[in-house]
């Protein structure tokens, strides 16, 4: 690793400039993730007075849970909804910002100001807003002759989340989609404009195969945020609920550990999401480096 | 733009007017109902226009909160989250500015597990390790405290990276000269390095009190008094009501006010918060 070419020497200094960083991850990070991974290869009876070494009993036993496996799904689902709403919506509007140049900051100044929304707030504007009695979209809905009720509906709540979420997360998509098309040197088009190309096919032939490490980096770090900071919203509107529709990976762990106090669960699931952010960190990363030369 | 087709320029502004009252719509609503009565949302559908109840709900949530559901006046609320950001937004700053110096301008044994401890911590989101930091933290005492709600939070390895990669940057003729006059390393810190990375810092802050404004989990397990619940966190109180609809006037007051300090940060800055933005994910 790279150090400056004249560097400064002292024996101690260094380490004490570590030192605060240090002290915090060791004791608030590294010492509860460790204690994560040992309790999640142990059982506490009811009391919590003796704890037994079991393997991997609750690995087995969380990986063959239908409840687990039915998390996973959510959480998929969610994911994906998320990243297709939210991306397919940011990239339309970045693409018209991207031509419309005059009124450009105009424009990103009314769009980015919901990435300071608190993921639980934009969970209760949306749920306000589709609440079954007084909300003003399921009366829209009604005229349409569509039943809308999140409270019964395992999909429906789904859906909710799915806008709540995605409605957060567009202007973060949108301002790095309107950094990768400016990235993009406008030679090309114009050379595709004279051999003919109307804008419709050069977008998808020239600049959205272009944008293509823009897209895979806001992929995985849209992923990364439905798996993790997703929780207030999914806590504020559905409560994981109905019938467990709802419950992803993160609010598995919760109810499980904090409400449920089944600590060797909670904690073999935490290992399993760490496992999980471990590998999109490396992805990130990888890409990152691919970046860099592309 | 390459060529001039006025029919599509009038798409564009259509397509981008409609987004953004999309976008803006479930906070116009949330807003106008925080105009209303309570009786607005008895019958039938949300009011869809101001109503004249607004100056009697904002300072009602605002100097005495709702006993009924155990939450203390937004005012109190709002100042816990104002500092529990302040100090994690300072406090990552300041840790990891100190640590990348280190890193960057020395050199010394165990420096590249010093590197990876704290690229770990990227890997750790709090929601993956809530119940043994919960544990960590009660024992040592820091329920119910700024301490605990900020300290395990504060740990910040995309920081560190950061000031790490800009000051690989800064040219090395700079520290050269420095101590040419005879500066030791924490003046030429001081009044060279941190000097030249202020953009920088600035960037990052408006990206990290963000961050710490909108904790909710974090918030939700550490406090149990009063005194030290966050804005964010006290909304689902507020919601949490059993057995009766939630007063829909009182909630979207609160939700407005929950939602202004940190939107009125990004607006005001919003380059530096797209620089922030940008650069901490690279």
């Amino acid at each position: 690793m790279q150090t400056k070419r004249s560097i400064f020497t002292n024996r101690w200094l260094p380490y004490v400039l570590l030192a605060p960083q240090l002290i915090i991850t060791l004791i608030f990070f590294i010492w509860p993730a460790s204690q994560a991974v040992t309790s999640s290869f142990e059982r506490q009876d009811p009391f919590g007075f003796r704890t037994t070494f079991v393997w991997f009993e609750n690995y087995t036993r969380v990986l063959s849970d239908p409840s687990y496996a039915n998390a996973l799904w959510n959480t998929a689902v969610f994911a994906f909804g998320v990243v297709a709403v939210s991306m397919g919506f940011a990239l339309l509007l970045a693409v018209c910002v991207d031509r419309a140049i005059r009124t450009a900051r105009l424009y990103t100044t009314l769009l980015v100001w919901p990435y300071a929304v608190a993921p639980v707030v934009a969970g209760v504007l949306w749920w306000f807003l589709f609440n079954p009695t007084i909300g003003l979209l399921p009366y829209i809905l009604e005229g349409f002759g569509y039943d809308w009720n999140h409270r019964v509906s395992g999909g429906q709540a789904m859906a909710l989340i799915v806008i709540a979420s995605a409605w957060k997360q567009i202007s973060y998509n949108f301002l790095f989609f309107v950094a990768g098309l400016q990235s993009v040197p406008a030679s090309l088009s114009e050379a595709a404009s004279i051999d003919g190309a109307g804008p419709f096919k050069r977008f998808w032939t020239i600049i959205f195969p272009l944008l293509s490490p823009t897209t895979f980096f806001l992929m995985i770090i849209n992923i990364n945020y439905v798996m993790f900071e997703s929780f207030g919203t999914i806590d504020a509107t559905t409560s994981g609920g109905p019938g467990q529709s709802t419950t992803t990976l993160v609010y598995k762990v919760y109810v499980d550990g904090v409400a449920g106090l089944n600590i060797g669960s909670s904690s073999a699931q935490s290992v399993l999401l760490m496992g999980i952010v471990i590998f999109l960190t490396f992805i990130q990363f990888r890409y990152v480096e691919r970046r860099v030369n592309y | 733009m390459v060529e001039n087709r006025p029919w599509l320029d009038a798409l564009t502004h259509l397509v981008l007017v409609v987004g953004v009252l999309i976008v803006a719509f479930p906070v116009y609503v949330a807003f106008i109902a925080s105009t209303h009565e309570p009786s607005a949302f008895v019958r039938g559908v949300m009011p869809l226009l101001p109503g004249d109840n607004m100056v009697e709900t904002y300072s009602r949530m605002l100097g005495e909160g709702l006993e009924l559901a155990g939450t203390p006046p937004v005012w109190l609320m709002l100042t816990n989250s104002f500092w529990m950001a302040m100090i994690i937004a300072v406090g990552k700053i300041i840790i990891s500015l100190l640590s990348a110096f280190a890193i960057v301008y020395f050199r010394f044994p165990l420096r590249t597990l010093a590197f990876w401890t704290i690229f770990i911590t990227l890997m750790l989101p709090v929601e993956v390790r809530i119940m043994p930091t919960f544990a960590v933290v009660a024992d040592l005492g820091l329920l119910n405290s700024y301490a605990g709600l900020t300290l395990p939070l504060i740990a910040s390895a995309t920081a560190t990276f950061l000031f790490r990669q800009f000051f690989m940057t800064v040219p090395e003729e700079l520290m050269e000269a420095a101590r040419v006059d005879g500066a030791g390393p924490m003046k030429f810190f001081k009044d060279i390095l941190v000097p030249v990375s202020i953009t920088n810092i600035a960037a990052l802050f408006v990206i990290m009190f963000i961050y710490g404004w909108i904790q909710y989990l974090w918030p939700l397990l550490v406090t149990t008094q009063e005194q030290f619940y966050t804005i964010v966190m006290g909304i689902k109180r507020l919601m949490a009501q059993t057995d009766r609809e939630p007063d829909w006037n009182l909630v979207m007051a609160t939700v407005i006010l929950a939602m202004l300090p940190p939107v009125l940060v990004v607006l005001s800055m919003q380059r530096l918060f797209v620089k922030g933005l940008v650069e901490t994910e690279k």
